[in-house]
């Protein structure tokens, strides 16, 4: 269906966006973190661990999105190799 | 009424004016040169660029009910309320993923609401009917609940009877009508600078007054160790552990599938705008982290809830009575105002969202086939009036717990979409008929669930929660589970068995007017013009 398409043949797939797996599966394991010690600055690691997870997922998602950009915006040559290498 | 209240209701009512004059002024921005359309008045023009969206998505998910009630519950309950962290971490890089194809097909084919995108891909009205009214169902509730946070800042002033709340929605309503989306985008500038300053000083200067976060934390655990309930506790115990991740995972899945979110989402100007916004919204989650805390410093403040009108102490008032503890009055004033305001930047996108729903799905598709762009504003400007006149009546008339209950089915609710509109961004797999079967069984679950969960802290019987312990249905364990979780996986279940019996029987499936390649569409790129109606044409040419 595709091929007989106008217009510009695009995809979004990209073996980056296996990155955003991680922010998405590590704030729900509770077993890791559901405990008091280490304690940093007077939280117990239940609650600056969560923090910390926020931290994961902006810096997941910003990278994603640097090595996803499309052409126009100046595209990465890595990204493209890395996009060709999948397909 | 006390000198102290009286700075604070001066300082909240001078920013509030303000702010609606903003909202009435908010027509003229970015004015566009016929705002007698849906594109222009239900999404801004599709025009908002990353700061824009910024302000608005999180002006949008994080609404005041929010900032009081993730609060209220870590001070009732402890670590099981801070599920409201994980649950926005988790969110933005689904949305990266998937929601992003709903902004791309619907930028070709001008949908305005994710019904839209269903009639389109399934060739299905009856499907389409049933994803605009779960939207509409789910977002009613939601809107009254944003009340429910202002009343609790009017009450921590000691503003008793409902004519203020009135006033407040009458005044939200009306530059709605007038600004439409524009007006909600504009103040979220705003609420957010106020509840930015509002939190930082919180953080710094409460844990300060109070000893310190060492000291808080030990309060709150202190208090719940003397407490019986089994659930509670700054920790998470072998029983809510399965019920908290599957919450956080849940309320995140509901979130994106909510009408007012992508309405948000669908006003931004391309692609790499919401990109962008998923890696710079989880700010805001860092805000409700410490939003939640306050929960804990309450606990150590020693502050005890106001008693609410059906006589139970009300948990909602208890941020605005730390405010009130700690703050002096001038700053209380502002802090208020920054709930108050909270309240009114999600409550216009929500009823902008219900209203385009209306128009689009029902109005449109049933009553007036061949309304034209300007009549179909004027629908929606009117439903949105409906809608807030719905949401004042069911806070005065009804118990607030009640709409409390409501939110939360509407979260089970809305999550009985998901396969519709999430899993038909990505594959048109499934039948039309698989779809509304699953739907049918994911409903009739959730709410079954929800009607067997009792509240006993407030003596309810049904919808107490949504924690479904595992033993009412004879397993022999104290777990709980997520109900929206189980919803949704019987909805699935039967969607793909559906799937498979009716493709197996050959039984005739909608058309799919959308092509692979617009789910990848970006600004610039040719539109299909005026809907889903002259697709064929389109196609044609």
């Amino acid at each position: 269906m595709a091929d007989t398409e106008p217009g510009p043949r695009r995809s979004d797939r990209s073996p980056w966006n296996w990155l955003l797996i991680l922010p998405v599966v590590v704030p729900l394991l509770t077993f890791l973190f559901n405990r008091d010690k280490p304690r940093l600055g007077g939280f117990p690691f239940f609650y600056w661990a969560q923090f910390a997870f926020i931290l994961l997922g902006v810096g997941c998602t910003t990278l994603v999105y640097l090595m996803t950009r499309r052409p126009q915006d100046t595209i990465a040559r890595d990204s493209g190799t890395a996009s060709e290498t999948e397909d | 009424m006390s000198g102290r209240h009286t700075t604070e209701l001066v300082i909240f009512a001078v920013i509030f004016v303000i702010v609606s004059g903003m909202g009435f002024l908010a027509a003229r921005w970015r004015r566009p040169d016929n705002m007698k359309s849906l594109d222009e008045w239900g999404l801004g023009g599709r025009s908002f660029g990353s700061w824009v969206t910024w302000f608005l998505v999180g002006g949008d998910l994080y609404t005041a009910y929010t900032f009081v009630a993730v609060p209220a519950l870590v001070f009732g309950a402890g670590a099981a309320g801070f599920y409201a962290v994980p649950y926005t971490i988790v969110v933005y890089p689904l949305v990266f993923l998937v929601l992003i194809r709903l902004w791309s097909v619907s930028h070709v084919h001008g949908f305005v609401t994710p019904a839209d995108f269903v009639r389109a891909r399934f060739g299905s009205s009856t499907l389409a009917l049933l994803v605009a009214i779960t939207g509409i169902v789910a977002t009613m509730p939601y809107i009254a609940l944003q009340l429910v946070g202002i009343q609790a800042t009017l009450e921590a002033m000691g503003v008793k009877g409902h004519w203020p709340i009135v006033i407040a929605f009458a005044i939200l309503a009306a530059y709605t009508y007038q600004s439409g989306l524009r007006a909600p985008a504009l103040i979220a500038f705003v609420k957010d600078a106020l509840i930015y300053v509002v939190i930082l000083v919180a953080i710094f200067y409460i844990p300060h007054k109070l000893g310190g976060w060492s000291h808080i934390f030990g309060s709150a655990h202190a208090k719940f160790e003397k407490t019986p309930a089994p659930t509670d506790g700054t920790f998470l115990n072998h029983n809510n552990q399965l019920n908290y991740a599957m919450l956080a995972l849940g309320s995140a899945l509901a979130l994106f599938l909510y009408p007012h979110s992508v309405t948000g989402v669908l006003a931004s100007k391309n692609r790499n705008v919401i990109k962008r916004n998923m890696a710079a919204l989880p700010a805001y989650s860092f805000l409700l982290g410490l939003i939640a805390l306050l929960g804990f410093m309450a606990i150590s403040a020693g502050i005890k809830p106001v008693t609410g009108a059906n006589g139970k102490p009300d948990g909602n008032t208890i941020v605005p009575l730390l405010f009130d503890h700690v703050f002096p009055s001038w700053f209380t004033g502002v802090a208020y105002a920054a709930i108050g305001i909270g309240a009114l930047v999600p409550a216009a996108i929500m009823s902008i969202a219900a209203a385009n729903l209306f128009t689009r799905n029902i109005y449109t598709e049933y009553i007036r086939k061949d309304a034209s762009p300007a009549e179909e504003a004027t629908v929606s400007k009117l439903a949105s009036l409906v809608v807030k006149i719905g949401a004042v009546l069911a806070i005065l008339l009804l118990d607030p717990q009640f709409s409390i209950d409501l939110q939360l089915i509407g979260g089970v609710v809305i999550l009985q979409t998901l396969p519709s509109v999430a899993l038909g961004l990505i594959t048109r797999w499934f039948h039309r008929g698989g779809l509304i079967a699953g739907w049918v069984a994911g409903m009739a679950a959730g709410i079954w669930m929800l009607y067997r969960i009792p509240n006993p802290a407030n003596g309810h019987k049904h919808f107490g929660g949504s924690a479904y312990a595992l033993s009412d249905i004879g397993i022999d364990t104290k777990m709980t589970v997520y109900v929206g979780a189980i919803a949704l996986a019987v909805n699935l279940v039967v969607a793909v068995v559906a799937t498979i019996v009716l493709k197996a029987a050959k039984t005739a499936d909608g058309v799919d007017v959308t092509r692979t390649s617009d789910y990848y569409a970006d600004e610039g790129d040719p539109k299909v013009v005026r809907g889903t109606r002259e697709v064929e044409e389109g196609l044609a040419t």
